[in-house]
Parts: C-alpha cells; sequence; structure tokens
C-alpha cells in the first residue's frame, strides 16, 4: 500500500522559533493517526501543514517535501482550495457558522459551485447520517447552529467536513472541549469513519489515542520521537521520552 | 497576621465613597442630557406643528415652517451616504482582511485616525477649494455631499474594521478549510456576522452628518431659499445651518428664536430617530445572523 501523505525532511518556522525539526513521517489510507505530545511540541503545526492552514499564520516559513495524495502541496502553482476539498479540518472548538443547521452544511457545497438545490438537500441528510446527527435534528433543519449542544455542535462541523467529500480529514483536539458522553460519540464517530476515510487526530487524551488510533506518533520539543502501531507505542515504547510521556511523567 | 478594625472601616469607607462619587457622576450626566432636552423641547414644543415641518420659511424666517431645510438635510445625508459608505466598507474590508501587518497598514490606520481628528471647519474649507472652485461644482448638494462623506468616511471606516475585527477568526478558518475562497469567506461568513455593527457605525455617522454645520458653510448650504432642491447641483437650505442663521444672523433674532428652538427640536429629534433605530436595526440582524 502507498501512503496517501509522506513528510521528508520538514521543517517549520514561526519567525526565528523552530517548531518542528526534519520530520519524516508516511500516513496510510484508510487509517486513523494519533497525533500526542505536551503542548507546544509542533503537533498541531504538523497537522495544519497537510491542509496549508499554516499559510494563514503571519511569518510561517516551511521547508522540505510533503506529498499528499501524490501531489506535492507546497509547490508553486498548487490549488488550495482545491487541496482543502480533499483535506478536509474539524477544529478543536467546535465552530459552525452562525446559519442554520442546513445552511451549515449547505456552505462548504456551495462555495464549491454545488447549485442544485435536489442534490444540496441530499447531500445534507447524508453527511448528517454520516456525522451520526440525522435523527436528532431532523426536525430542525432551519434552526440556528448555535441551539446545538457543543456536542452536536463539533458533530455538525464533521458533517460539514464530510459534505464535501474529502478524503482526508484533520481533527485537531477535537474532543478536548466536550463533556464524556460527547467525546465518546465523537470517538464512535472516528470509528465509523475510519472504513471510508483517512484521519489524522491531535489529542492530548492517553486514553483517546489509545481507543481510536492505529498509529501513534510523538512529537517533544518539534522532534518526531516515536512512530509506530499504537499498540507498539503503548505498550512497548522505544523511546524513554515516550515511555515517560504516555505514563504521565511529564506533559 | 491580625487586622485592625480601623483599617478594615477605612476600607469600607473608602469603598463607600469611591461607589457614590461615581454614582453622582453618572447622574450628573444624565441631568445635563435630560436638562439640554426639556429646555429645547420647552421652547420649541410650542412652534411645532404639522405646518411648521411642512411649509417655506416667511417674513424674514420668523414665521413659516422649515419644510426646505429638513429636505436639504435629508439629501446631504443621502449624498454623503452613498459617496462614504461603499468606499468606507471597501477600504476597511482591505484593512482589515486583505492587509498583513505591515508599514503600509500601520500607515492606512494611522492617516485614518489623523483625517477622523481634522476639525470639521478644515473640511468645509478643503471642499470649497476641491469641489466647488476646482472641479467646478458650485455651491451645490455634491459638493456638501462629498465633503460631509469625506468627513464621516473615517468614522465608517473605523467601525466597520471594528465590526470585522470583531468576527472571531475560526470562522475564517472554518470557512477556508471548507474550500473557499478569500471572497467567499468575506462575502458569506465574515460581512454578514460583521453587518449588525457595520450598520450601528453607519447610523451613528449619519446623526454626525446631519448635525454637522461647518462643512456646508460654503459647499451648499443657503441662507434663505424658500424653494426644493430639483438636482444636485442645486443649493439647499440645511437645519444646521438654518438654526446658525436664524440664531445669529437672521433678519429679527428675537422674533425668530422660538423658530430656532422648534428647529434644534427638529434636529434632535431626527439625530433621535436615527439612534433608536441604528439600536433597533442592530438588534434585528444580530437575529436574523444567527438565524441564516
Amino acid at each position: 500500500m502507498t501512503p496517501i501523505i509522506t513528510t521528508r525532511f520538514v521543517n517549520l518556522f514561526y519567525n526565528e522559533f523552530q517548531a518542528l525539526k526534519n520530520i519524516n513521517m508516511a500516513i496510510m489510507p484508510n487509517t486513523v493517526t494519533a497525533l500526542i505530545g505536551p503542548s507546544g511540541c509542533g503537533k498541531s503545526s504538523y497537522l495544519r501543514l497537510f491542509n496549508r492552514m499554516n499559510d494563514l499564520i503571519d511569518g510561517v516559513s516551511i521547508t522540505g517535501d510533503i506529498m499528499v495524495d501524490g501531489e506535492m502541496i507546497y509547490s508553486k502553482g498548487i490549488d488550495i482550495v482545491a487541496l482543502r476539498r480533499k483535506v478536509g479540518m474539524v477544529f478543536q472548538k467546535p465552530n459552525p457558522f452562525p446559519k442554520t443547521i442546513f445552511e451549515n452544511i449547505a456552505y462548504g457545497l456551495r462555495v464549491n459551485g454545488v447549485t442544485d438545490k435536489k442534490r444540496i438537500e441530499e447531500k445534507v441528510e447524508f453527511s448528517l447520517q454520516q456525522a451520526a446527527l440525522w435523527e436528532e435534528v431532523k426536525d430542525k433543519l432551519k434552526k440556528s447552529a448555535f441551539e446545538l449542544s457543543g456536542g452536536q455542535q463539533q458533530r455538525l462541523c464533521i458533517a460539514r467536513a464530510l459534505a464535501i467529500e474529502p478524503s482526508i480529514i484533520l481533527m485537531d483536539e477535537p474532543a478536548s472541549a466536550l463533556d464524556p458522553i460527547s467525546t465518546a460519540k465523537i470517538e464512535e464517530l472516528i470509528y465509523e469513519l475510519k472504513r471510508n476515510y483517512t484521519i489524522v487526530i491531535v489529542t492530548h487524551n492517553m486514553q483517546q489515542a489509545g481507543r481510536v488510533s492505529d498509529y501513534t506518533a510523538f512529537f517533544y520539543l518539534g522532534e518526531l520521537i516515536e512512530f509506530g502501531d499504537t499498540k507498539e507505542i503503548f505498550t512497548h515504547p522505544k523511546d524513554k521520552k515516550t515511555q515517560n510521556y504516555i505514563t504521565g511523567r511529564f506533559g | 497576621m491580625k487586622f485592625s478594625i480601623n483599617s478594615v472601616k477605612k476600607k469600607e469607607l473608602k469603598q463607600w465613597l469611591a461607589f457614590n462619587v461615581f454614582r453622582a457622576l453618572s447622574v450628573l450626566v444624565v441631568c445635563i442630557l435630560i436638562l439640554i432636552l426639556s429646555f429645547i423641547t420647552y421652547h420649541g414644543i410650542k412652534v411645532i406643528s404639522w405646518e411648521f415641518l411642512t411649509s417655506m420659511p416667511e417674513d424674514g424666517m420668523t414665521k413659516g415652517g422649515i419644510f426646505p431645510a429638513i429636505v436639504g438635510t435629508l439629501c446631504l445625508v443621502t449624498g454623503s451616504m452613498i459617496f462614504a459608505v461603499p468606499i468606507g466598507i471597501l477600504s476597511a474590508i482591505y484593512i482589515n482582511e486583505y492587509t498583513k501587518a505591515s508599514f503600509f497598514k500601520r500607515f492606512v490606520k494611522l492617516m485614518t485616525n489623523n483625517l477622523a481628528g481634522i476639525p470639521s471647519i478644515v473640511f468645509g474649507l478643503f471642499g470649497m477649494t476641491l469641489f466647488v472652485k476646482t472641479l467646478g461644482f458650485g455651491d451645490s448638494i455634491l459638493a456638501g455631499s462629498l465633503t460631509l462623506g469625506l468627513l464621516t468616511l473615517p468614522v465608517v471606516i473605523r467601525t466597520t474594521e471594528e465590526a470585522l475585527k470583531s468576527v472571531e477568526n475560526s470562522f475564517r478558518h472554518g470557512s477556508y478549510a471548507l474550500g473557499a475562497t478569500k471572497l467567499q469567506t468575506i462575502r458569506k461568513v465574515v460581512l454578514p456576522m460583521a453587518f449588525p455593527n457595520i450598520i450601528t457605525g453607519i447610523i451613528l455617522s449619519i446623526g454626525r452628518v446631519s448635525g454637522e454645520t461647518a462643512p456646508i458653510l460654503f459647499t451648499v448650504a443657503a441662507y434663505f431659499l424658500p424653494k426644493l432642491p430639483t438636482g444636485i447641483s442645486d443649493q439647499v437650505m440645511a437645519l444646521p445651518y438654518h438654526l446658525y442663521v436664524i440664531s445669529t444672523s437672521g433678519t429679527n433674532i428675537e422674533e425668530s428664536r422660538p423658530m430656532a428652538y422648534g428647529t434644534a427640536l427638529v434636529l434632535i429629534g431626527i439625530v433621535l430617530i436615527v439612534n433608536i433605530t441604528a439600536n433597533a436595526l442592530r438588534k434585528y440582524f444580530s437575529k436574523k445572523v444567527k438565524m441564516n
């Protein structure tokens, strides 16, 4: 199997500060990869490379090769809009638009040129079902998304990302602002989505990484310390730092 | 550690003093406002009638109405907004959404802030030189509107900028992450969210424009012109200038005094209505934004 994301010797700087150092990693399709590590270790910066979200921050510079789905996404002339259609993202804090539940999902379709009403309606329903939210909201699609609970909002954001049919979904601590029940629902969802999507998830929660992911990458001070099978990492970490972190000795 | 009862008492006294001084001062502010309003209303209400609002001034402006001045002010407000609103909003979008932190951005901001600090009479002089003389518009609604527009442009830019800034970045990022372009993000996410506050800014600047005298002094305002304008190159009377005229240089100041109070009341009334509308519109749109 060929990896869907490959990074080679990737360095990332915020002005003078080096946030990522020589990261080499390959992510396989239809797997869940967890990025773990203490705050400021670079895991979120690494995640945001894949849909070029770092571009929005002033003073960022990047070196190295980043290949997504066979394309060098930092080479000149790349279509960032097309890239972001292929690589969806779910943020730490649920950020639905101040629109109706329906419009929140339709938005992504509309900005990508879908105008057919029927198709949008079908797609909205399908995405909400995929995100396991349909049953809860089918009678109030015209209501504001802000009326939903935090957990429902986050699933709405996942549905919104799914609607434009990405192949990769990036999740930046998607459950860190949610209660345990909502968290469990999100984790279930991740497990379901794995069949059709490649998921890369940043998490602070060790148990979560252990529960949802196939592979785990441990970052520390901008370096990739260890990357491998989640079970391996959690039971037989090769590096002392990994062991200390997953057993809670620092973080 | 032991606290002496004395020091506690002292603290309480200070607290009490501070609270009451603050309260007294805010009551004072409200009193001043009420005083002005009731003073004007008391003197002005006597002359207010349907006739006063809808007829031409007569007898050296000691009788009749202020209809042309009301129409003139409305023309000038509309004209200045047609000019200031699009330019102001578009520049604010450019400054806030497109430019990165740079010397240019700081420079533009500094200039906008300075523009806001220029006394309005200077705008009047500038408007006269540029629009009335150089561009040859003459004393006209066009020249007056452009001058007033220039005056209020920084207000529109700054309130719009603040409105755009108050839209959290997480919404922009959410939109980009779905493959939206910058323009789509601004049009469909940022602007609708900033809209209520932009409206407030516009309406507050309408309030300011309708009360300005100095900028229209040399650019459009007519001393006495008992007919309605027929085009943008006509002169008009305007409420603030009319008020100035009949209270300082009318033919019979004593006799036109009640008219002056009446005019002032109408002017205050317009500004008040505009402010109330601003609030209502903002509330309406903030609700609507969440629904759509």
